[in-house]
C-alpha cells in the first residue's frame, strides 16, 4: 500500500509541471505585447506600467515562470484587471456558490443514474432497459444551456413554479436557496446520471454474471436481496470513483449553467472574464480547476485501492 | 484427400468478405445507427446546399418582421431584429459540421503521433508525453477550450483550434493503449525480424490495425466538439455575429425566452439532433467493429 501511494504521488509531480506551464503558456498565445492585451480597452500608461512590473515582462521567458510559481505558492493569484481585486479572493468567494451546485448536481446523478442502471441491467434486454438505454442517450446528447432555457421555459415562463434566475444564500433562505437551484441542479446533473447509468449497467451485468452471485441465488436468497446486499456492492466500486472523473465534466457544465440561470459561481467568474478579457482570473480559475482534480483524482485512487485490494500490490 | 478442398473452400468463405465489409453488413443491421447516419447526412447536404435551400439571406433584417412567430413566410418565426430563423439554421449548419471536421482532424493529426511514439518507444519519452496528456486532461475539456479561445481570441477559426488542442489528449490516450496492445502481436515481430525500419512498422504495420478504434473515438469526439462550438459560441468565443452560428442564435435567444420562444427551441433543437444521430452512429459504428458480437 505505502508502495502504492508513493508511486502514485510521485506521478503527480510532473504533471503539476505541464499543467503550470501549460497555464504559463497560455499568457503566450496573446498577441502582441501582452501588458497592452491585458491592460484592456483604455490602455491606461499606469496600467500598463504595473502589468509590466507585475508579470515582469522585462525579464526573459523562464525567469518570468520561476517568479510566477513563486507567486502561486505564496498564494498569489495575480489581480483581476477590472475589479481591481486579488484573484484568489474572487475564486474563494465564488467556490462556496459553485461548490453547492455541484453537490446537489451529484446527488441528481446519482439519485437517477444509479436505480436507472441498477433496473436497466436487472431488466436486461427488456424495453426498460431499452428505454433506459435510449434516456442516456438523450443525457448525453442535450446542450446543457439549451435544456436550461427550455425548464425557465416551462417551469418559470409558462407555469410559474419556480424562480428562473437570482440566487439567494442558504444563510438569507434556504428554501429559498434551494428553490433557486432545483433547476440548475438538475441540468447539470442530467448528463453525469446518463454516464452513471451506463456504468453502473455495465458494471452489474458483469457481476449479476459472476459465480457468488450464482451461489447467492442458490442458497434461496430473494432476488432484490441478491441483487442490493450481493452484487450492487461490488458494482458500485468503479462507479463511485467515476464520481471524481466526472468532476471535469460538472465544472464545465457549471460555466454553461450558471450562465443560463445567473448564478454568482465559479462558471460565471470566469465567462465575466473572458467578456472582460480579465486574463489572470482565467488563469487562475483554470489553475485551481486543475489542481482540484488532480488531488480529487488522486484522492480516488486511493479509494478505489482501499476498496479493491488486488490493486494494492 | 478429403482435407484440401476442405481447406480451400474455408479460405475461400474468409475472402470473400473483407472485414470491413463485415462490418458494413453489421453497421446496416443497425437501425438506430444508420437512422443516425441519414440525419448527419442530411444536415452535411444541408450545409452543402444552403445558398440554395436557404429561403432567406441569413442576416438580411427586416424590422416590420421582428420576432414574429413561426408562420407560413417564416416555418421557424424570426428573430428579435427581424431575420429568418429558418435562414439562419440552414447556414448554421455550417459553422457547427466545420467545428466537429476541422476540431477530431486537427486532434486526430497532434494525437495521433504522439500516440505512436509513446506505446512504440516506451520508456522515457513514454513517461513524458504522458504526463503532459495527464496535464492536459487534468484542466475540464470545456474549460480549457474556453481558456485557449480567450488567449488566442473570439472567431470559429480559434474556437476550433481550441477545441482540436483539448481533444488531442484523447487520441493520444486511446492510440497509446492500441499500439501496446498491437506492438507484441506475431505479425509485428515477423515485421521487425524481417528488418522493416521503426518507421515503416509503425506506419504500415501498426497504425492500420488500431484505425478502427480511432474512427469510433472521432465520431464520438465529432458529437463532442459541436457541443463545445455551440457552448464557445454561446459564451461569445466562437462565430462572431451576425454570422449565424446555433450557439450564438441560443446565446440571444435566452433574453427572449418569454416573448419570443422559437428563437431558442431550433438551434437548440438542430445541436440535439445533430449530436445525438452522431452518439448513435458511433456507438452501433462501435458495436459492428466488435468481432465478439454479431
Amino acid at each position: 500500500m505505502i508502495a502504492f501511494l508513493q508511486r502514485r504521488i510521485a506521478l503527480i509531480i510532473p504533471t503539476l509541471f505541464f499543467v503550470s506551464v501549460l497555464i504559463f503558456g497560455l499568457q503566450q498565445l496573446l498577441p502582441g505585447d501582452p501588458a497592452l492585451a491585458m491592460a484592456g480597452e483604455e490602455r491606461d500608461p499606469a496600467v500598463i506600467a504595473f502589468l509590466r512590473e507585475k508579470y515582469h515582462l522585462d525579464r526573459p521567458l523562464p525567469e518570468r515562470y520561476v517568479l510566477w510559481v513563486k507567486g502561486i505558492a505564496h498564494g498569489d493569484l495575480g489581480e483581476s484587471i477590472r475589479i481591481k481585486r486579488p484573484v484568489k479572493d474572487l475564486i474563494l468567494e465564488k467556490l462556496p456558490v459553485t461548490g453547492e451546485l455541484a453537490g446537489l448536481a451529484m446527488v441528481v446523478a446519482l439519485a437517477i443514474g444509479v436505480p436507472a442502471g441498477i433496473l436497466a441491467a436487472v431488466k436486461h434486454d427488456t424495453a426498460i432497459d431499452y428505454g433506459a438505454t435510449m434516456a442516456a442517450l438523450w443525457g448525453l446528447s442535450i446542450p446543457n444551456f439549451w435544456l436550461g432555457i427550455l425548464l425557465i421555459l416551462l417551469f418559470s415562463v409558462t407555469l410559474g413554479w419556480l424562480p428562473a434566475s437570482g440566487f439567494v444564500t442558504p444563510a438569507e433562505s434556504l428554501k429559498q436557496n434551494l428553490l433557486t437551484l432545483i433547476m440548475p441542479a438538475f441540468v447539470l446533473g442530467n448528463a453525469i446520471a446518463a454516464v452513471m447509468m451506463r456504468h453502473t449497467r455495465s458494471a452489474m451485468l458483469q457481476v449479476l454474471d459472476s459465480d457468488y452471485v450464482r451461489t447467492a441465488r442458490a442458497k434461496g436468497l430473494s432476488e432484490w436481496s441478491v441483487i442490493l446486499r450481493h452484487a450492487l456492492r461490488n458494482a458500485l466500486i468503479p462507479v463511485v470513483t467515476l464520481g471524481a472523473l466526472e468532476f471535469g465534466a460538472l465544472l464545465s457544465g457549471a460555466v454553461l449553467t450558471e450562465q443560463v440561470f445567473s448564478i454568482p459561481g465559479f462558471g460565471k467568474l470566469i465567462v465575466d472574464a473572458v467578456f472582460n478579457r480579465d486574463y489572470a482570473v482565467v488563469q487562475g480559475v483554470v489553475l485551481c480547476t486543475a489542481l482540484a482534480y488532480i488531488f480529487l483524482n488522486l484522492f480516488a485512487d486511493i479509494a478505489y485501492a482501499l476498496l479493491n485490494p488486488r490493486l494494492r500490490a | 484427400m478429403t482435407a484440401e478442398p476442405l481447406a480451400a473452400a474455408l479460405i475461400a468463405v474468409e475472402r470473400a468478405e473483407a472485414p470491413w465489409q463485415r462490418t458494413l453488413r453489421q453497421l446496416a443491421h443497425r437501425r438506430l445507427a444508420m437512422a443516425g447516419l441519414a440525419v448527419v447526412l442530411f444536415f452535411i447536404v444541408l450545409a452543402i446546399l444552403a445558398p440554395l435551400v436557404s429561403p432567406y439571406d441569413p442576416l438580411a433584417t427586416s424590422w416590420s418582421a421582428v420576432r414574429k412567430p413561426p408562420s407560413f413566410a417564416h416555418p421557424f418565426g424570426t428573430d428579435e431584429i427581424g431575420r429568418d430563423v429558418l435562414a439562419r439554421i440552414i447556414w448554421g449548419s455550417r459553422a457547427s459540421l466545420a467545428a466537429g471536421l476541422v476540431s477530431v482532424s486537427l486532434a486526430l493529426a497532434a494525437g495521433v503521433p504522439i500516440g505512436l511514439i509513446s506505446g512504440y518507444l516506451g520508456g522515457f519519452v513514454d513517461g513524458m508525453l504522458m504526463r503532459m496528456i495527464d496535464a492536459m486532461l487534468a484542466i475540464p475539456f470545456l474549460i480549457l477550450a474556453i481558456a485557449l479561445a480567450v488567449f488566442l481570441g473570439p472567431s470559429l477559426a480559434n474556437a476550433m483550434i481550441a477545441i482540436g488542442v483539448s481533444q488531442t489528449p484523447i487520441f493520444a490516450r486511446l492510440t497509446r493503449g492500441q499500439v501496446l496492445v498491437v506492438k507484441h502481436e506475431d505479425y509485428i515481430e515477423a515485421a521487425r525480424a524481417v528488418g522493416n525500419s521503426h518507421h515503416r512498422i509503425v506506419l504500415r504495420h501498426i497504425l492500420p490495425n488500431i484505425v478502427p478504434p480511432l474512427l469510433v473515438q472521432a465520431t464520438l469526439a465529432a458529437a463532442a466538439a459541436i457541443i463545445a462550438e455551440a457552448s464557445l459560441s454561446f459564451l461569445g468565443l466562437g462565430e462572431q455575429p451576425p454570422d449565424p452560428s446555433w450557439g450564438s442564435m441560443l446565446n440571444t435567444a435566452k433574453n427572449f425566452v418569454s416573448q419570443a420562444p422559437w428563437m431558442a427551441l431550433w438551434p437548440g433543437l438542430a445541436i440535439f439532433l445533430l449530436v445525438l444521430s452522431l452518439n448513435l452512429f458511433g456507438d452501433g459504428l462501435r458495436d459492428a467493429l466488435d468481432p465478439r458480437r454479431g
